[in-house]
């Protein structure tokens, strides 16, 4: 299966890492793995400042990218739920809105590629130890993707998965939020981090990187043991 | 009190809430509380979905041919022997209200719990005009012995107070000498109300709905203070926003029961009233006068904008029950009456930007509150359209903000100038961390890294590993 990969820019600039895993993992399971080198971020933090006309010019753009792409797969729930925005958020024209539906349709994030296109539940992944899962909120409540990584993560070999408690509640990412409101997003991250703590696993795995990136953040500045890890990167380990 | 209810800053008004660890904890475990009984609620009446959707075809139907219901309504008010004033501002309302109280010559009107009418701020005016007035809902009575603390939450509006900081009113106000036990606080004002009730000339409400087919009015409590309010005094007024109605009794039964479960876990509230006029001739209770006071106070301006759909909300605080940002800052935080996602959203529009500009981006679209919402207001998607109109019609955003993601929709629509920028990241950002992560960074990125760490830029951009990884094997 040809497959098209929206990697994000987070992971191009910052967390290459995820983008690995994500590719040697499709791969594995079969993909024929193609990364569009124009592509380059899904327009989410102008957008979500308000910025909708210098997003659209973004979305334009990433539409144009992927139009020849057969399947779209982003290691985002965030960024995949963005893309399936475009259609309505472009809906003042007409000619860009059907491009926008195009690619709305055959966009993906991974897990949800992984269980429901490819059918597979058991990538064949090892990893010895324990872990608990934090489902970002545009994941599970706008693009509805709950079960597909709960799914994958107990059938990794060795893998103990432990419920977050708490776990609907938003981690204080929100993209220019944690900036814009440090304050408020402090005070998030910490009643995140104690959830995940109250577990005691040596694994914190997530489906997008902003919100890893706040939650490892906060748990690197205050020297705590447990790892951050994609989902992409866990179901990577063979 | 007015919608308004702090003349400080945003920022200063957050930092002392955030402060205050014993609000935190109030409102956390009152949250708690509320999910969790909202969510078995739902589950009980099933089909829960169904329900929304029922909800909120109602609400859209309503706010569609509004005309038409508000003229239903009034002309079925006055059928039963009630009055009907539109007021198109606040100052209208308010004037028409003080001036029954004026004809009536009353000295003391006792109130049942009402938003709108701390919207208009109508206990000031009244007061100016030498009335006293008493609120009758406990958290309200609370709030106003309290020198006017302003409510911190549209359904209980003392949730910021625990039964200690109650029982330290009541005790230097009333002169209370019993414990803070629930049931003892409750009894003393029960005791003090009663005297009220049997004393007040003018009885006030709020409406939770009014049916346009009967000229009705439906008061949804648990205390039985409206009964009271309504029934003993000889003059009854009652205050609505003007979206607040449905077409029969069948709507209303709907709007309910999804007001009830929301609000509060309850498949009903204890008293459920219904009100139609004036007493009649053969009726042992209710005033001899009625006066229906119906608000628009901005609303009509928000009908047929791209807000519309906040005017689907039934006041039931589900949105303000599940939002996070909301458990961290409490209700005073956002400066209005109307607190948590709905009051981001609704005091903007109500108030203006310039008191209320920071509310749409005190929130991290998480979409908890859009998911609660029993009538289905896109909340999270209104918050996003104000800080489109911020940014974009009305021009507010900071210069710095407005050129940053100005060039970010610049350099994300071009691929060679992200290329070009993705390739410096790395560069620039080196002389900020130790290689791995950056704790201590330049601009924007230091309200990151005050409180974490910042993943520093990937020494190989992950597009160069593919191409390398591409050549490597025979991958495709």
């Amino acid at each position: 299966m040809k497959i098209s990969l929206f990697a994000t820019c987070l992971v191009d600039l910052f967390q290459s890492n995820i983008g690995k895993s994500t590719v040697e993992l499709l791969e594995r399971l079969g993909c024929s793995v193609d990364f569009p080198k124009g592509q380059t971020c899904c327009g989410q933090p102008a957008y979500n400042s308000g910025y909708v006309k210098a997003s659209r010019d973004t979305m334009k753009h990433t539409i144009r990218t992927f139009e020849n792409a057969q399947y779209v797969v982003c290691p985002s729930g965030s960024c995949a739920y963005m893309l399936k925005e475009y259609p309505h958020l472009l809906e003042d024209e007409p000619y860009w809105q059907e491009r926008a539906q195009m690619l709305a349709l055959k966009t993906y994030e991974l897990t949800q590629f992984i269980v429901d296109v490819l059918k597979i539940e058991d990538v064949g992944a090892k990893l010895e130890g324990t872990a608990t899962y934090h489902p970002s909120c545009h994941m599970t409540r706008l693009l509805q993707v709950q079960s597909a990584p709960i799914t994958l993560l107990r059938h990794v070999k060795g893998l103990e998965v432990i419920e977050l408690p708490l776990k609907e509640n938003c981690c204080g990412f929100g993209g220019t939020f944690s900036v814009k409101m440090s304050a408020i997003s402090e005070q998030m991250v910490d009643e995140k981090v104690a959830s995940i703590q109250s577990t005691g696993v040596h694994y914190l795995v997530g489906a997008d990187a902003g919100c890893l990136m706040n939650i490892g953040g906060r748990m690197k500045r205050q020297n705590l043991q447990v790892e951050t890890k994609h989902i992409a990167e866990i179901l990577n380990m063979v | 009190m007015s919608m308004k209810i702090s003349n400080e800053q945003f920022p200063n008004r957050l930092e002392e809430n955030i402060q205050n660890e014993f609000m935190r904890n109030a409102v956390s475990s009152a949250q708690h509380r509320f999910q969790t009984r909202r969510a078995a609620a739902a589950e009980q009446l099933g089909n829960w979905e169904e329900w929304r959707n029922h909800g909120e075809e109602i609400r859209q139907h309503v706010l569609a041919n509004l005309d038409y219901y508000l003229y239903e309504l009034s002309e079925n008010v006055v059928k039963q022997g009630g009055h009907v004033f539109f007021a198109e501002t606040a100052e209208e309302a308010n004037d028409y209200i003080v001036s029954i109280a004026k004809k009536k010559q009353a000295r003391k009107i006792v109130k049942a719990k009402s938003m709108v009418t701390e919207e208009i701020s109508l206990n000031d005016h009244l007061e100016q005009a030498g009335c006293e007035v008493i609120e009758t809902d406990l958290g309200e009575y609370i709030l106003q012995l309290d020198d006017h603390d302003p409510p911190s939450h549209i359904v209980t509006p003392a949730l910021h107070k625990n039964k200690e900081q109650i029982r330290e009113v009541f005790a230097e106000k009333n002169g209370y000498t019993q414990s803070s036990v629930p049931e003892d606080l409750a009894l003393h004002a029960r005791q003090v109300l009663r005297e009220h009730f049997l004393t007040a000339d003018i009885g006030i409400t709020g409406c939770n709905f009014a049916v346009a087919e009967t000229g009705s009015i439906c008061l949804v409590t648990n205390e039985g203070n409206a009964d009271l309010v309504s029934a003993l005094p000889k003059t009854q007024i009652s205050v609505m926003g003007m979206e607040r109605l449905v077409p029969t009794f069948e709507e209303m039964e709907v709007l309910v029961s999804l007001l009830t479960r929301s609000a509060v876990g309850q498949k009903l509230t204890s008293y459920i009233t219904v009100l139609t006029g004036a007493k009649k001739a053969l009726e042992v209770d209710g005033p001899e006068e009625f006066h229906l006071v119906i608000v628009d106070n901005g609303r009509s301006s928000i009908l047929g904008s791209e807000f519309e759909p906040i005017l689907q909300c039934i006041r039931c605080a589900a949105c303000i029950n599940v939002c996070p940002v909301y458990r961290q800052i409490g209700g005073h935080s956002y400066g209005s009456i109307y607190s948590g996602p709905i009051g981001a959203v609704l005091s903007p529009l109500l108030g203006g930007y310039d008191d209320y500009k920071e509310l749409p981006y005190a929130s991290t679209l998480c979409g908890a509150c859009t998911d609660v919402c029993p009538v289905k207001i896109p909340l999270h998607q209104l918050l996003l359209k104000h800080r489109e109109v911020i940014v974009e019609r009305e021009g507010r955003a900071p210069i710095s903000e407005a050129a940053l993601m100005n060039a970010f929709g610049f350099g994300t629509a071009s691929s060679s100038l992200y290329r070009f920028g993705s390739k410096m990241a790395s560069a620039v950002m080196k002389p900020f961390g130790n290689g791995e992560t950056i704790s201590n960074g330049p601009g924007p990125l230091k309200a990151w890294t005050d409180i974490r760490e910042f993943p520093a830029p990937n020494k190989e951009r992950f597009r160069d590993w593919f191409e390398k990884h591409k050549k490597e094997g025979d991958h495709s």
